[in-house]
């Protein structure tokens, strides 16, 4: 099979000043630190991390939602780093983590939706507005009586189905969810994520998935990024990477989750990581896992491990690769 | 705060108390008197906890699990009242506790761990100052005293450096951390349970399984019983002896660990089991979701809560609430199914 690329970032830098401290020394948050990877046509690739490591942030520097201080990005091609995004929005979509902060309150869903295909021109009529309004709607299981209801008559799942409506309205070819489901019930988030897969299929669309839980992540994905303090750390496809990390901070990852199995549960060897994730205001020196790592020794701290491709498609960044397997 | 009942008024129980057991709930019925109208967010529950064994509840948002696990201590928010049934904790009625008896036991007998650790902290006293005022309030201990008793509950939650942690603020404490803290306080007077209400679903996985590994450890070390209420059915299966299942007010299926997870008798049970991804699993499998939105509670549905959204509701299931069918003598269940032959006999169809 062919495969192309669709979105590709190289070198990706997202630096944001911290406010207070001295003015003789003004200090950044390296959110996202040298970050590359690429996106083919049509694939899922999963991103996953702990809270700050900068996998939101990613997502949408990915989408210049934030301007990246340093790097490339590319879509389809062409780069994107530094142009007019209007006409790249109609092919970019995102859907947020909140589906309760990321609908306008007083804005019905039918204008929700309708919103994008007013800003593009997609409707020449009213009368076609509405029809693709209600064509969006049931693409996602809502009904066109919804189009006139407000955000606040609809549960979690179904202010999700809207944000997910919201994102293909102007038919877009890639869309980033950032956490579309952390904020639903469980009986909720098996709903959302056969809708992304169904759509995916139908569509022929692209994702950018990011969560934090890998179980799903794994998935829905082809192949997962792993985050650590701005920093990719390992990249391989999803099973590759479940079964055969190599990355001590992967393999801490996978063993710290709770397996919904008792025997499994019990028989699991854990790898409990000491100690919380550094502040990335000030990150440790070389490898930024090194503090909380079992095989960490003076090298880490001298030098940041290269990127490197451990076997086809699987990328990892450690001194210790040898050792760790 | 109201926990007075039907029953508190005339003060005499009507079920009868199991002294084996530490906490003992029965036919619990708790509702909030809302403008909207009332919801009943406790609709007949009964569990109980043996000393020294953790029970987990589980459900999601407004099953009612933490009502629940706070109507031990006696707290039921206003405008939510305890309407019937009986609740013992340790062999106190807590049904007609006054507040004043209450304080005694909270944060002494039993005490709690809430899911976000900075907004239970106080912001602005250190973190000495809250673990010694519940050392100082529930024992004769001087502040010397408590002030070693706040170290060394420091170092029994992993805590290391305890005399400059005892000196900082919450906010210059990591989520973890935070989250040890407030461990330690719970435990400062060495109680009997311990209710953890999602103690770590705003913890990353990583500060998870530490905080679960602590938990376990120090039930070993000090016996207590613990009710660990969550959403995260993975959570569950690594730490608790018994489950619950909580779905709309009601326990739809209570049991040990292991026969809830490999011989589930509830719809519900079965659904959740079903919905969530396996990490484990070599091939993609399609996911079964549970179809349907979770109940409307000021509008619960006449028969069996479930009923809207299972792929087996019958007839019977839309009218009547099931009642509980005993599969062993710690498994029971809810579910009209566990009586299908019954009433195919009877000529009752699927639907």
């Amino acid at each position: 099979m062919e495969q192309t690329k669709l979105v590709e970032v190289q070198h990706l830098q997202q630096f944001f000043p911290v406010s207070g401290g001295s003015f003789a020394e003004r200090r950044v948050v390296k959110a996202v630190d040298d970050v590359s990877f690429f996106i083919n046509k049509g694939e899922t690739l999963g991103l996953v991390g702990e809270s700050g490591c900068g996998k939101t942030t990613l997502g949408r520097t990915l989408l210049r939602l934030y301007e990246p201080t340093d790097g490339k990005i590319f879509y389809g091609g062409k780069d994107i780093t530094h142009v007019n995004m209007l006409p790249y929005r109609r092919k970019m979509q995102i859907v947020f983590q909140d589906p309760y902060a990321s609908l306008d309150p007083r804005m019905t869903v039918g204008d929700i939706v309708g919103e994008a295909i007013d800003i593009h021109h997609l409707a020449k009529s009213a009368q076609e507005r509405q029809d693709r309004i209600i064509e969006l709607l049931s693409l996602v299981g809502l009904n066109s009586e919804h189009a006139n209801r407000y955000p606040h008559e609809f549960s979690g799942g179904q202010r999700q189905r809207v944000g997910i409506a919201r994102a293909l309205a102007v038919n877009p070819e890639f869309i980033v969810c950032d956490e579309p489901i952390s904020a639903l019930d469980v009986s909720i988030q098996a709903q959302v994520v056969n809708m992304f897969e169904d759509l995916q299929e139908q569509l022929g669309l692209t994702y950018l998935f990011i969560a934090h839980n890998l179980s799903v992540v794994k998935h829905i994905s082809n192949r997962i990024g792993v985050m650590y303090l701005g920093k990719l750390v390992e990249l391989a496809d999803s099973y590759e990477l479940t079964f055969h990390s190599v990355h001590p901070y992967t393999r801490s990852l996978i063993s710290a989750i709770p397996i919904a199995d008792p025997k499994v549960n019990r028989a699991a060897h854990r790898i409990v990581l000491q100690g919380d994730v550094p502040s990335p205001v000030n990150p440790p020196s070389g490898c930024r896992f090194r503090t909380r790592c079992p095989y960490a020794d003076a090298c880490c701290a001298e030098s940041e491990p290269e990127w490197k491709e451990v076997s086809p498609g699987h990328y990892a960044a450690c001194h210790h690769l040898d050792r760790v397997r | 705060m109201n926990t007075t009942g039907s029953n508190a008024a005339t003060g005499a129980a009507q079920n009868v108390h199991n002294p084996d057991y530490l906490v003992d709930i029965q036919h619990e019925r708790l509702s909030f008197f809302t403008p909207a109208g009332e919801v009943k967010a406790l609709n007949d529950v009964s569990l109980y906890v043996r000393p020294g064994e953790v029970l987990g509840i589980v459900g999601e948002s407004g099953s009612g699990k933490s009502v629940t696990a706070y109507s031990i201590m006696g707290l039921t928010a206003y405008p939510g009242r305890l309407i019937g049934g009986d609740v013992w904790f340790n062999g106190h009625y807590i049904n007609t506790m006054t507040e004043k008896q209450m304080r005694r036991i909270r944060g002494n007998e039993v005490s709690i761990i809430f899911q976000d650790p900075m907004t239970s902290l106080n912001p602005v006293y250190t973190i000495g100052d809250q673990i010694r005022e519940v050392i100082l309030l529930h024992t004769d201990k001087t502040k010397q005293q408590a002030n070693d008793r706040a170290r060394e509950l420091l170092s029994l939650v992993g805590i290391n450096e305890p005399d400059k942690r005892l000196r900082q603020y919450p906010h210059e404490l990591s989520g973890g951390m935070r989250q040890r803290v407030m461990i330690a306080i719970a435990l400062a007077c060495e109680p009997k349970l311990l209710i953890a209400d999602e103690p770590t679903t705003a913890l990353d996985v990583t500060i998870q399984a530490q905080i679960l590994n602590l938990m376990m450890d120090l039930k070993k070390k000090l016996g207590m019983a613990i009710i660990l209420i969550t959403h995260d059915l993975g959570v569950v299966a690594g730490t608790c002896d018994r489950i619950a299942v909580m779905y709309a007010g009601k326990v739809v299926e209570s049991g040990p660990t292991d026969d809830i997870f490999y011989h589930p008798a509830h719809e519900y049970t079965k659904g959740l089991l079903r919905s969530i991804p396996n990490l484990n699993e070599q091939e993609h499998k399609r996911l079964i979701p549970i179809e349907g939105s979770p109940v409307d509670m000021l509008n619960p549905p006449a028969g069996c809560p479930f009923a809207p959204r299972c792929r087996s509701c019958m007839k019977i299931c839309l009218n009547r609430p099931p009642e509980y069918t005993h599969l062993t003598d710690a498994h029971f269940s809810a579910c009209w199914l566990l009586d299908k032959a019954k009433f195919e006999a009877q000529g009752e169809e699927k639907i």
